[in-house]
């Protein structure tokens, strides 16, 4: 029997990095999937976006665990958009359980000052109102289910502490943070708990790019992946230089199972020790 | 399928009972082989019964029914004597260790006046110089190994003032900062170090909540800090031991530092 059997998973950014390998490892474990995605170019984002192809591999990917998924286009900066996804999964697969708010942006790198205006509201946008509006289209959800539920929202190390160049993005993440405790105390009653993952350098596409390469390694002119290793890996305490996927994942499963069912308000570091560092 | 411990083994403190038996059975459930200490016998002033050499004995034949092996032994985690050869004669048995659970600990309810120098001196000496014996003498072990998962038992007291347990509070606070310590000193070793942050649980320690009242009539305002916010009064040790398990296996391999709370809410307000 499944850690998760039975339940449904919400999932934003699902189509392809952390938010398909969420999908994927609660459908190993016998959930059924809720799967949105953007499929869109964001004009600040220094790597090639998802697409409806990615999404599609999400889709075959999860069926081929003999497990349902109702996937669809949706962009999280759009409330009714997310509703209709969410509201069109529930009204499918019957129930909701679980919900990640995965679906997050890196954007541009540049001093607060230097940072455009657009770009900015851009990335909180996405990276904290999408989260708030993801949260706000499942809760009814899992109240009305009765059986209590997990909601996991996708902070990062960035949420904890700073970063030069990216105040947006650390701004965005921190704000998670206020949102997840303050949902944890909202929802309690309804046995409805609210835990946050601060990853640190995950090996996704979002981060596997020049431009992050960069951000990483000012001091040289072209850095390869090698060099990024070595930057990234200068963040951590322990000696890696990034995780993978499934290890956010498998703190996803962990919080979303029952296993977990007296954990709420927790800020979980899946960042080889870097928070503290 | 395999275990999410499978073949690893875990060396547990304070394991005759309460959480460190339901540590204990848990990780074997899922494929370890323990080393389990015990002090089994009296400690002064506890308000509750101590364990006793029948308790660890019924850890013994719990993990047996499991089949998995146990090394068991009655040590005190302030000895550091008895410590290092319950361990050493333990990793020798079970020819390695890959998971420490440092969860040995008192608590004894007292408003701060009546606080004696034997209560602070019991209660730190055993819940924060307990976890740092525990710790130096079973890091070798693990470096031995190539690496490993430490989880140290704290509290919801070693994140937020809890009211009538001040040496509780002081040792369990103690106990967050040694498991972010260890985790920065251990990391080059692919150690692992975090701290369980448990609200109340249904223990035979959990009975001295029955002391609370008394002091709650004379302190009113204080009664609001000891509420869960999840409708619950009490958690399971199962429920402690469930986050152990994460910790301990290689699904939170890349994990450290964390404070891990599993106490409904508690030290959210």
């Amino acid at each position: 029997m499944g850690r998760v059997e039975g339940k449904v998973a919400f999932i934003t950014g699902a189509a392809r990095g952390q938010g398909r390998s969420h999908a994927v490892r609660l459908a190993q474990e016998g959930a059924d999937i809720i799967a949105i995605d953007a499929c869109e170019r964001f004009e600040e984002n220094p790597y090639d976006p998802a697409t409806e192809e990615d999404l599609a591999e999400t889709v075959r990917q999860v069926e081929a665990l003999d497990r349902r998924i109702v996937a669809s286009k949706a962009d999280v900066r759009d409330f009714d958009q997310v509703k209709r996804a969410v509201d069109e999964g529930v009204a499918q697969l019957g129930r909701l359980d679980i919900v990640c708010a995965n679906a997050g942006i890196a954007g541009r790198f540049n001093r607060a000052e230097d940072i455009p205006e657009d770009e900015w509201v851009n990335m909180t946008d996405i990276n904290l109102n999408g989260v708030w509006r993801s949260c706000k289209a499942a809760i009814p959800h899992i109240r009305a289910g009765g059986n209590g539920g997990s909601m996991i929202l996708t902070s990062s190390d960035a949420g904890l502490f700073a970063f030069e160049n990216i105040s947006h993005y650390v701004s965005a993440k921190h704000g998670v943070v206020g949102l997840m405790k303050t949902l944890a105390l909202e929802l309690a009653p309804d046995m409805i708990r609210v835990n946050s993952v601060h990853p640190t350098v995950v090996d996704t596409p979002m981060v596997q790019n020049d431009a992050i390469y960069r951000l990483f390694r000012p001091d040289l002119e072209n850095p390869t992946k090698d060099d990024f290793a070595e930057g990234a890996g200068a963040i951590n305490a322990l000696p890696i230089p990034w995780v993978e996927a499934v290890d956010i994942s498998n703190a996803v499963l962990f919080l979303a199972s029952d296993e977990a069912r007296y954990i709420t308000g927790v800020p979980l570091p899946v960042d080889a020790g870097a928070a503290v560092k | 399928m395999a275990g999410r411990v499978e073949g690893k083994v875990a060396f547990v403190t304070g394991a005759a009972r309460g959480q460190g038996r339901s540590h204990a059975l848990r990780l074997a459930e899922e494929g370890a082989d323990i080393i389990a200490v015990d002090v089994c016998g009296p400690i002064p002033n506890l308000q509750y019964p101590h364990a006793t050499p029948e308790d660890l004995e019924e850890t013994v034949r719990q993990v047996e029914a499991l089949d998995r092996r146990i090394v068991a032994r009655e040590a005190d985690v302030r000895d550091a004597a008895a410590m290092k050869a319950a361990v050493d004669e333990g990793v020798a048995e079970l020819g390695h260790l890959d998971i420490v659970v440092g969860n040995a600990g008192i608590c004894i309810v007292a408003p701060w006046d009546e606080v004696t120098e034997e209560i602070w001196d019991d209660t730190v000496d055993t819940n924060l110089k307990g976890v740092w014996n525990t710790v130096r003498l079973t890091a070798p072990h693990l470096i031995a190994a190539g690496g490993g998962s430490i989880i140290l038992t704290s509290s919801a007291a070693g994140l937020k003032g809890l009211p009538f347990i001040t040496p509780y509070v002081a040792s369990k606070f103690g106990v967050t900062g040694l498991t972010k310590a260890f985790a920065h000193e251990l990391a080059m070793h692919n150690i692992r170090v975090n701290s369980l942050h448990p609200t109340g649980v249904a223990t035979d320690m959990g009975q001295m909540g029955a002391e609370y009242p008394r002091m709650l009539e004379a302190n009113p305002r204080l009664a609001g800090m000891l509420t869960n916010s999840l409708p619950i009064e009490v958690t399971e040790p199962r429920d402690q031991s469930n986050a152990v398990l994460f910790l301990a296996s290689d699904e939170s391999r890349y994990v450290t530092a964390m404070a891990m709370t599993v106490d409904a809410g508690n030290t959210q307000y």
